[in-house]
């Protein structure tokens, strides 16, 4: 009888949410969802409980596909959601066409994080290759962050007018001067910022602040002339409202995203917003920088993970000739 | 029939024994072979070709070698020095001797995070250990074999203590008084006795090894055919939702594991019967 109270207590508050989501959006959905549950609260009238679990996106997504029952998933990767189509159908597979921006409301960015004046001249991809310098990136096998420094350095190189083989030639030579591949991104700021490794650290521009306020200003951000947009998917999931009764509330959540108030909470949480206002009045704070999306250099995320990250693929390959 | 009954019944001195005998196998049916048994199956959605494909790329069999390597080399160092460490809490009293016993148990009770953490920033060469050597042992192999005799010195110590504290000293008296020098008191009189201990010591910590993963992953380096071990090839084949494919790695790594315990065992079994007909 007492375990059961606080499940009626949850309902006599109101709706409960649930948003499975990656790890280090922690903080930034904390902030949107105080947000959102007032908005709500005062256009519909109705309490809402919003919950967040955080963790390695792939995990993540596995636990919504094994049946965690989240009502909205978002990510930072468009295979994480994909998954839940194709392997679990819990939702349709056209998923990404039903919110603007192709279901992203937030983007980031890879950019390089070098030591305080800069001291090896670190200036765009191809000085990571260069021999005496020593790169700190994410296991791509493991990280999305990995994953996404490593089609940043291939896809800049290919938009730079490189053959394909030149620019696995310039990956190659990156990863030959990686001395350790943490399993995520946190991970590899350790490494760099506290076990004092590396001359540069590849991560998204929105853990470039987070890094300078833990470790203090001993760092410099270098923009590449061109590098990749890492868009940070959304969707809700449709077998869990529909059973749960909340597809209503969990709409509204997503649409917020995209509102003046969603996006400018997401800017200050250093996630680049897609709304032009917004992103002019943070304007100082994301530099203007040349960017590709995976769906224009590799055919969208199933393709790359196909030709770059499954067992045999390219990136095995680059890895085994780097460590030659 | 009557023969079985007989073999089944021959230890039930005490009431209930059918009855705890059927819980037994209910119990370690559910919590072990259902999700084992689950692991196997999801391997023979695999073909032949396909379960080779995914368990013997030079990644993989890299990845046995360091883990299966590191863990028998760490099991090993266990075994040495985790007698010693026995054998001092047993025999010798000293301050805070409660203190330095409890100590031994903190690798069990430490999320093996942490435990990987504080060992990779000790070993980094910036580190408090790691300045003063001229070689790398974080983000090495050796940094894999330091994290896992680190998690494996309770099994042995806490398995070869109690066995110690019943080693009858008169014993070793005796064989002093025989003739025996103090190494051949050692070698002929207690290690046998503490042997069948020892080697179920060395297997716990040698198992507890090859499963590690979250104290190994920090201190690694993870390098493709270096330092990769095999539970981080499971988990790479998870991200890519490879999940027959994990399995088979996993399915691997279960059957030589267990094919190496069921052999130390029945080693521990001939010490033992030796032991008794001495």
């Amino acid at each position: 009888m007492a375990a059961l109270m606080p499940l009626t207590a949850a309902q006599a508050a109101g709706v409960t949410l649930l948003n499975v989501s990656y790890d280090v959006s922690r903080e930034f959905y904390k902030d949107f969802n105080a947000a959102f549950a007032a908005h709500w609260k005062k256009t519909a009238g109705e309490d809402l409980t919003l919950n967040q679990s955080h963790g390695g996106s792939s995990k993540q997504a596995r636990s919504v596909a094994d049946g965690l029952e989240a009502d909205v998933i978002t990510m930072n990767q468009h295979n994480d959601i994909d998954i839940l189509a194709e392997r679990a159908k819990l939702i349709p597979a056209d998923w990404a066409q039903r919110l603007p921006n192709h279901s992203a409301p937030t983007t980031s960015i890879s950019v390089i994080l070098v030591r305080k004046g800069n001291p090896k001249a670190i200036r765009d991809w191809s000085d990571l290759g260069r021999p005496g310098v020593s790169v700190i990136i994410p296991n791509p096998k493991t990280s999305g962050n990995g994953r996404y420094t490593y089609l940043a350095a291939w896809g800049a190189g290919v938009q730079a007018g490189l053959s394909p083989e030149a620019a696995r030639a310039l990956v190659t030579r990156i990863f030959a001067n990686v001395p350790v591949l943490d399993g995520g991104g946190r991970g590899a700021t350790t490494t760099f910022a506290q076990r004092n490794l590396g001359d540069a650290l590849v991560t998204f521009e929105s853990e470039a602040p987070l890094i300078s306020k833990e470790f203090g200003d001993q760092f410099e951000v270098v923009y590449p002339s061109r590098t990749i947009l890492a868009e940070n998917p959304v969707s809700l999931v449709d077998q869990v409202v529909d059973k749960k009764g909340t597809r209503r509330q969990a709409e509204a959540y997503l649409k917020y995203l995209y509102s003046p108030e969603g996006q400018e909470i997401a800017a200050k949480h250093h996630l680049r917003p897609r709304d032009a206002k917004v992103l002019a009045k943070y304007a100082k704070a994301f530099p203007k920088v040349a960017t590709f999306t995976v769906d224009q250099v590799f055919g969208g995320w199933a393709q790359a993970q196909k030709t770059h990250f499954n067992d045999g693929a390219t990136y095995d390959q680059v890895i085994a000739t780097a460590k030659r | 029939m009557i023969f079985t009954r007989t073999l089944l019944r021959r230890h039930s001195v005490l009431p209930g024994f059918d009855l705890a005998l059927g819980f037994a196998l209910l119990y370690l049916s559910l919590i072990v072979l259902v999700p084992l048994s689950a692991a196997f199956l999801k391997t023979a959605t695999l073909s032949w070709g396909q379960f080779l494909e995914a368990t013997t790329t030079p990644r993989v069999l890299a990845s046995y070698r360091l883990t299966f390597g590191a863990s028998l080399l760490a099991a090993m160092l266990n075994a040495v020095f985790g007698l010693i460490v026995a054998w001092v809490l047993v025999r010798y009293d000293f301050p805070f001797k409660r203190l330095v016993d409890a100590l031994v148990d903190l690798p069990f009770a430490l999320p093996t995070a942490v435990a990987g953490i504080a060992l990779t920033a000790i070993w980094a060469q910036n580190g408090w250990l790691g300045q003063w050597l001229p070689f790398k042992v974080s983000f090495t192999p050796l940094g894999v074999w330091v994290a896992l005799v680190f998690i494996g010195l309770p099994f042995v110590v806490r398995t070869v203590q109690p066995v110690l504290e019943d080693v009858n000293q008169e014993l070793e008296e005796a064989a002093a008084t025989l003739g025996a020098s103090r190494w051949q008191a050692f070698w002929h009189v207690i290690l046998p006795v503490v042997s069948p201990a020892l080697l179920t010591g060395f297997a716990l910590a040698f198992a507890r090894a090859l499963g590690e993963y979250g104290s190994v992953i920090f201190i690694a380096g993870n390098m493709p055919m270096i330092s990769e071990i095999t539970p981080l090839i499971i988990i790479s084949k998870l991200e890519q939702y490879d999940y027959a494919g994990a399995t088979a790695v996993a399915v691997v790594m279960l059957v030589v594991s267990f094919a190496l315990l069921l052999m130390i065992n029945s080693l521990q079994a001939w010490a033992r019967k030796r032991q008794g007909m001495l």
